[in-house]
């Protein structure tokens, strides 16, 4: 049997972190693509929320262009939610998590891979489709291009944050309703300042202020979540 | 060489077992056996640094292990309940996302030789999603063929596995003890190996 006997020990030191982010984007984004079908429906559903507010009110320019980016905004927390699940789910049912969590690679390099690929699948698609929704809410450029850049920016903490619920809802039962319970209102602070990003650039302000406290949101983020994640799929196995 | 030292494990108010001591050198197999809900799989996972122990040490080479021990991790092979596939990916794909998730560089021409020596040669490239337990079963073989690990805790092993196949993995879990190689297993079914090989633990 071939068995490659001087294959070099993974030493847990900082080298070890790039490949370990590596493996599980790689992996994760190949699943993905595999199952297409899932994103698809989840990105609909997003499709199919903006949608439903023009329909449900008077159709009047003011009123659609105030509302508009506070209406895709919801519906991008909600796509979030809807996707959190997938992130850990599978490979906690499958043992995969098992094997994930007894890798030579730190935990917390894994976890960020997994995060990644799953904005990348969730979150930067809303954030291309949100200038093209946009426009059914009378939105002008200016406040597209403002939305486009609070969503790139914003989507990534809602991925974030809300690995460190899927992790915490892990083998519980009603995990999807605790899950939604316990991430939510986290998710308040980025939707204040990216749907209030739109509104400061229409009045005139300026959105800057907006999207640096987005990008500080985003940089803690980046910083804590993987670690309280990681911390988070400990207690879930042991 | 792995040590227990007075292990005790808590599954809420209930002790399922306590002052469990023993040791398994290196070359050597320790089976152990019980009945459903004695607290095999607890003490395995234990073992496997997945849980801590609620009271004891384990100790790996002579040095104490708290769960998720980085050496420990490093040193072991571990096969649980759930075979750890996907769905999604085929035999050969899943065999090498296991391995490289291992930290193993492999060459790809070994993935297919051993699933060659499962006889899952001719499978190798369907979903896994089409195969069956038993054969998913042996996609855990060709991995244990391929990590090289000193250290083996397995879970049932030969659960879903045909005569051929229980026949293969106590071929293969011999060839680790030749090396000097320790393999842990709770398992109901004897495994045919070298007497002198194995040691037993009863849970009760």
């Amino acid at each position: 049997m071939t068995r490659e006997a001087d294959s070099p020990p993974v030493s847990t030191a900082a080298g070890a972190v790039l490949p370990g982010v590596r493996w599980a984007l790689v992996r994760d984004l190949r699943i993905a693509l595999r199952s297409r079908s899932e994103l698809a429906v989840q990105l609909l559903f997003y499709v199919i929320v903006v949608a439903l507010f023009p329909l449900s009110t008077t159709p009047e320019r003011n009123l659609l262009s105030t509302m508009g980016p506070g209406v895709l905004w919801v519906a991008a927390l909600l796509a979030s939610l809807l996707s959190l699940p997938r992130l850990f789910a599978a490979d906690y049912a499958d043992g995969t998590l098992e094997q994930i969590a007894l890798s030579p690679y730190p935990l917390e390099a894994l976890v960020s891979g997994k995060i990644l690929a799953h904005w990348l699948t969730t979150g930067l698609p809303v954030a291309l489709l949100a200038p093209l929704l946009g426009v059914q809410y009378q939105m002008d450029g200016e406040s597209l291009a403002v939305l486009a850049a609070a969503l790139l920016i914003g989507t990534p903490i809602l991925s974030l944050l809300g690995a460190i619920g899927a992790a915490l809802t892990l083998g519980l039962r009603a995990g999807g309703s605790l899950l939604a319970l316990l991430i939510l209102p986290l998710y308040v602070p980025v939707l204040i300042f990216g749907a209030g990003s739109v509104d400061a650039a229409r009045s005139g302000l300026g959105a800057t202020a907006n999207l640096s406290l987005l990008t500080a949101g985003l940089i803690i983020a980046v910083v804590g979540a993987p670690f309280a994640a990681a911390t988070a799929v400990r207690i879930a196995l042991d | 060489m792995l040590e227990a030292h007075e292990l005790a494990a808590q599954r809420g108010r209930a002790r399922l077992f306590e002052g469990l001591s023993f040791r398994v050198d290196a070359g050597t197999a320790l089976v152990i056996t019980g009945a459903n809900g004695t607290g095999k799989t607890t003490l395995l996972r234990m073992l496997a640094g997945l849980s801590a122990p609620a009271h004891g040490e384990i100790r790996w080479l002579g040095r104490s292990c708290a769960a998720f021990d980085a050496e420990l991790r490093a040193s072991l092979a571990f096969a649980g309940h759930a075979p750890a596939l996907k769905d999604e990916l085929t035999a050969e794909e899943n065999l090498a996302v296991l391995l490289a998730l291992a930290g193993e560089s492999v060459a790809p021409a070994a993935f297919e030789s051993a699933l060659g020596a499962v006889a899952l040669g001719a499978k190798r490239m369907l979903p896994a999603r089409v195969l069956s337990q038993g054969q998913r079963r042996r996609i855990g073989l060709a991995r244990l063929l391929l990590l090289n690990r000193p250290l083996w805790i397995l879970d049932e092993p030969v659960t879903a596995l045909d005569s051929a196949g229980i026949a293969m993995l106590a071929e293969i879990v011999a060839g680790h003890l030749d090396r000097g190689g320790i393999a842990v297993a709770a398992t109901h079914a004897p495994l045919s190996l070298p007497a002198v090989r194995v040691r037993s633990l009863e849970l009760a």
